[in-house]
């Protein structure tokens, strides 16, 4: 039960960098383009919102499959089997999440005053410095809520692991999955605390999340 | 020398900006009304937003934007001062000052000495939400005078700030250009503000340039578009001579004539510059023996144009700079006065307006 925790935080952990790190650019660039193609990519982004999540596993299945190009392509380039692999597990969540983390990013960066940015730039600072010392600080809180949510949903994750985990201990074995294991072979005791565990993670997440975006708001 | 050499065009909507000028060191005026596209000159200058590929605009030597190139604002020597502040909410006054001080290109004033000419010193501690707009925007002055740019773009800075602030603001403004050989935009919808500061002016009607030139050239023209105003004033320079602090009164030489004003804190010898309201300038044929009226100089008539009020505007020489006087049709034609014609001009001394003192509310 251990080795299903372990694997479960990792996992959150690995696909909440991964989210903040994709995530942001995205969300920055959805805030403020005025393409049309970005309602397109909000609506991919939002599927997960929606979408059974064995839909996605069911998909994702398939692509990861050893025959299948992107298969391949892995397989060349790490030398390892993508299929029911943790690896595997990372693209499925960061899939997954997406709309958890580039949501309240992107509301954020709307909310923005563009002047500000316009006021740096004219102080000579560079896109990057005004990330971080105008976008970061102001928008800091949303990033601390984005990745909490990134984080626990991943947590919560049920039905793409099912469908691309393979139920592997020790490697794709997360505790929902662990948790419908002792169900199915009828420990019961098992999966009380497992339930219990988890939904007290959940509820503490959310807790501290709800606390803590009244005290990092910055009026603008 | 040219500081700035514009060739540049923004659109919004219906709205087309167009202006193509040399603007020489120093600090000029940018007056025109509301939604003239004063604002959007700055911005295009400071890189803040897009024109056509047809644009060319230099500072100094260094090209900013043509067909092939663009500067993002960041890499242009050029600092902007907005309307509304735009202070960073999350940043208290002095970090507000040390951000554009950690990005300044050159030596300039320091925060404490910017800080203490414009008075900000007090909020040091404070965040920008504490703050009136009016403070708000000395601090954002106080901000860009500590980035030292070559060319300060300043849109309408004395926005919400009472009139001795914004005296204040514009004294420092002329004082660190002139310390720093920086050359400054400072656009205004009102004339005073320019009169103060500038040397040069750029006109703006609709996005269009409307005229060029000196701030007293184009203050004194009666066909030029300041001459439409209702508050149309020439401005002119002169010397201090001296107090008369038992009448309360300042000898101004102008021309070789002299000007009496409500006493000034000026020093003897100092140039100050006048702002005559043209409607508070009258004219006669013979020097009025007795009158109360303290100013009254020997002119020559030099243009009259009639505007379309049944009023004319009279433009007068004295010396080698030139009054407007706005009198009625009726007047014009009971005096017969004809361009060459020798006339005096009457003012009282309390209609001069010391624009280097500033006394706003008269």
């Amino acid at each position: 039960m251990l080795e299903a925790l372990w694997i479960t935080v990792k996992l959150a952990a690995v696909t909440t960098l991964w989210l903040l790190v994709l995530g942001t650019p995205l969300a920055w660039w959805l805030s403020r383009t005025r393409s049309n193609l970005s309602h397109a990519i909000e609506a991919v982004v939002a599927l997960p919102l929606v979408l059974p999540p064995t839909v996605l596993g069911f998909y994702l299945l398939i692509a990861f499959a050893p025959q299948s190009t992107l298969g391949q392509a892995w397989q060349a380039l790490t030398g390892e089997r993508l299929a029911f692999s943790f690896s595997a597990l990372v693209i499925g969540s960061i899939l997954y999440s997406l709309p958890f983390v580039v949501q309240p990013l992107q509301a954020a960066f709307r909310q923005l005053p563009e002047g500000l940015l316009q006021a740096a730039a004219s102080l000579g600072a560079s896109p990057l410095d005004r990330a971080a010392s105008v976008v970061w600080p102001l928008c800091r809180p949303s990033f601390i809520a984005a990745a909490s949510l990134g984080f626990a949903h991943t947590v919560g994750e049920f039905g793409v692991v099912l469908m691309i985990g393979g139920n592997i201990p020790g490697e794709t074995q997360v505790l929902s999955i662990a948790l419908f294991d002792r169900v199915e072979s009828l420990d019961f005791d098992a999966a009380h605390s497992l339930a219990l565990g988890l939904m007290l993670f959940s509820l503490v997440t959310l807790f501290l999340l709800y606390r803590s975006s009244g005290r990092w708001s910055v009026r603008l | 020398m040219t500081a700035l050499s514009l060739n540049l065009s923004a659109e919004r909507g219906d709205f087309v900006l167009a202006v193509e000028a040399d603007i020489p060191a120093g600090i000029t005026g940018v007056y025109g009304p509301s939604g003239s596209g004063k604002t959007s000159l700055l911005m295009r200058i400071a890189g803040l937003m897009r024109g056509a590929d047809t644009d060319t605009v230099r500072l100094g030597e260094v090209l900013l934007e043509d067909g092939s190139t663009w500067l993002p604002a960041e890499q242009r020597d050029v600092a902007m001062v907005f309307q509304d502040a735009r202070l960073f909410p999350h940043l208290s006054v002095a970090d507000n000052l040390a951000f554009a001080h950690r990005r300044r290109r050159r030596d300039g004033p320091s925060i404490e000495q910017v800080s203490d000419w414009l008075g900000v010193r007090d909020w040091w501690q404070r965040l920008p939400a504490a703050l009136s707009r009016g403070q708000q925007q000395r601090v954002a002055l106080a901000r860009s005078l500590v980035n030292a740019p070559a060319l300060l773009l300043l849109d309408e800075p004395g926005a919400n700030v009472d009139p001795q602030g914004r005296r204040q603001m514009l004294e420092v403004i002329a004082d660190v250009c002139a310390r720093q050989s920086m050359s400054a935009l400072l656009v205004s919808h009102d004339m005073r503000d320019i009169a103060d500061t500038a040397a040069q002016l750029l006109v703006l009607e609709h996005g269009q340039l409307l005229a060029q030139g000196s701030v007293m050239a184009l203050a004194a023209s009666v066909e030029g578009p300041l001459a439409r105003q209702p508050d149309a004033a020439a401005i002119v320079e002169g010397r201090v001579e001296q107090h008369n602090s038992q009448y309360g009164l300042t000898e101004v030489s102008v021309g070789g004539q002299t000007l009496w004003t409500d006493q000034t804190s000026r020093p003897r010898g100092s140039t100050v510059r006048l702002r005559l309201p043209a409607r508070d300038i009258s004219l006669c044929r013979e020097a009025p023996r007795a009158t109360s009226i303290l100013n009254v100089l020997p002119t020559e008539v030099t243009a009259i144009e009639a505007g379309d009020d049944n009023r004319v505007l009279v433009q007068l020489r004295l010396g080698d700079q030139y009054l407007l006087a706005r009198i009625t049709r009726m007047s014009l034609e009971k005096l017969g006065l004809q361009v060459g014609e020798r006339v005096f001009a009457q003012l009282k001394s309390t209609a001069l307006i010391d624009t280097a003192r500033g006394i706003y509310d008269e």
